[in-house]
């Protein structure tokens, strides 16, 4: 599946959606004003016990969620030890690992149809000014439906490409993914006209004589 | 309405895609993925408003936990990160990259593409983005920016890939470049 929802199960999924991603922005703000490396040792130690809390095998998975972030600490440590202010360093360090850890486990622990509805119940007071939620949420769909399409057509031609040449495709395929996409969009599009239009919003604008 | 909103959906799983499949590795040996030229071709191709609504899309999508982004990543652990200054750059600069397409209607379309995925996908995408690094590594603007270099050479292939790309489609799909038929598009469907 086409998300980063943990499988395993942890006491945080059951807490409701927009509590978790309340509580992220206040611990967010928060870590924001500490200065202190010692300070910092409680958010960090905050988020690592979250995690040892929900089980040994989430804490792995959380573990390698961080990946892309170790290269930005391994600059940071070196720049202030160079710079001969490591205090700033660790304070640094600790506020990236711990934040982008916690909003980590906000997405792993909760269900995507959660954070959709909380996205369309924030949504909703925008209704006046022609924003329709549930129109969104059909994008959404046809986002989440088409991504793997067009990855697979990405892989066909480039497999195509390779029997073909002994050299790596690069760039050729852009063009011809770029067309799939736009010709995808014509049909689906013509297929919801056929089918009587957008899901919801057209209530207000039924078809006039059409 | 319908046309615009499965392009807009279209192209922000176009943005993920190509983020996915190919990697295109630079003589410096920087590899660089194919997301940035995703995001150019929404300004190119959709045009300012539809380009820059299908980015906003994809980053719903991250936002929510989808891991979309380059190399797998997404959630909200992203828009905390070192990079979020790019996150927020990435619908501006497919509006830049629209609006010059659909302003410089008298340079052929190549050109105008390239011009605007220059100033859209590089300068309007770099000056948050770095912002956004010396925010979270407590750097000064000129450090930040020091950091970000070693990806401008990746960006600037992008940039001429973004217009031999777009002229490819105009001419295979004259009709779906939004960016510079506006009027057919507004006319009867």
């Amino acid at each position: 599946m086409l998300a980063l929802t943990s499988p395993v199960e942890t006491p945080f999924h059951r807490l409701p959606a927009g509590v978790k991603l309340l509580f992220l922005a206040g611990f967010t703000l928060a870590v924001f004003q500490v200065e202190r490396p010692v300070a910092m040792l409680l958010p960090v130690a905050f988020v690592a016990g979250a995690y040892l809390a929900a089980g040994r095998s989430f804490l792995w998975q959380g573990a390698a969620a961080l990946r892309p972030l170790w290269p930005f600490v391994a600059v940071i440590l070196a720049w202030h030890a160079v710079t001969r202010e490591i205090a700033i360093g660790l304070t640094l360090s600790g506020r990236i690992l711990a934040t982008v850890a916690l909003a980590n486990l906000v997405t792993m622990t909760t269900r995507l149809d959660d954070l959709v509805a909380v996205v369309t119940a924030l949504l909703s007071p925008l209704e006046r000014l022609g924003v329709k939620p549930r129109v969104i949420g059909f994008a959404i769909a046809l986002v989440i439906r088409f991504t793997p399409v067009l990855i697979g057509k990405g892989q066909a031609l480039a497999e195509a490409w390779r029997a073909r040449s002994p050299r790596r495709p690069r760039w050729n395929i852009v063009t011809p993914v770029t067309l799939a996409a736009l010709d995808d969009a014509e049909h689906v599009a013509e297929a919801l006209r056929a089918r009587g239009g957008l899901p919801a919003g057209s209530t207000e604008r039924k078809r006039h004589g059409t | 309405m319908e046309r615009n909103l499965v392009l807009i959906a279209l192209f922000a799983a176009l943005i993920a895609a190509l983020g996915l499949v190919p990697t295109i590795t630079l003589m410096s040996g920087v590899p660089i993925s194919a997301q940035s030229l995703g995001v150019m071709l929404c300004g190119t191709v959709l045009g300012a408003r539809k380009g820059a609504l299908a980015v906003l899309l994809f980053l719903l999508l991250v936002a929510l936990g989808l891991p979309l982004l380059a190399g797998g990543r997404g959630g909200l652990g992203v828009f905390v990160s070192p990079t979020a200054g790019f996150l927020v750059g990435f619908p501006v600069a497919a509006f830049v990259t629209g609006a010059i397409v659909e302003k410089l209607r008298a340079v052929p379309l190549m050109w105008a593409a390239m011009i605007g995925a220059f100033l859209g996908g590089v300068i309007a995408l770099y000056i948050p983005g770095i912002i956004g690094m010396a925010i979270t590594l407590g750097k000064s603007l000129a450090e930040a920016s020091a950091l970000a270099l070693p990806f401008i050479p990746g960006d600037l292939v992008k940039v001429g890939i973004a217009g031999l790309v777009t002229s490819a489609i105009a001419r295979a799909r004259p009709g779906s470049l939004l960016s510079r038929s506006s009027a057919r598009a507004k006319g009867p469907r």
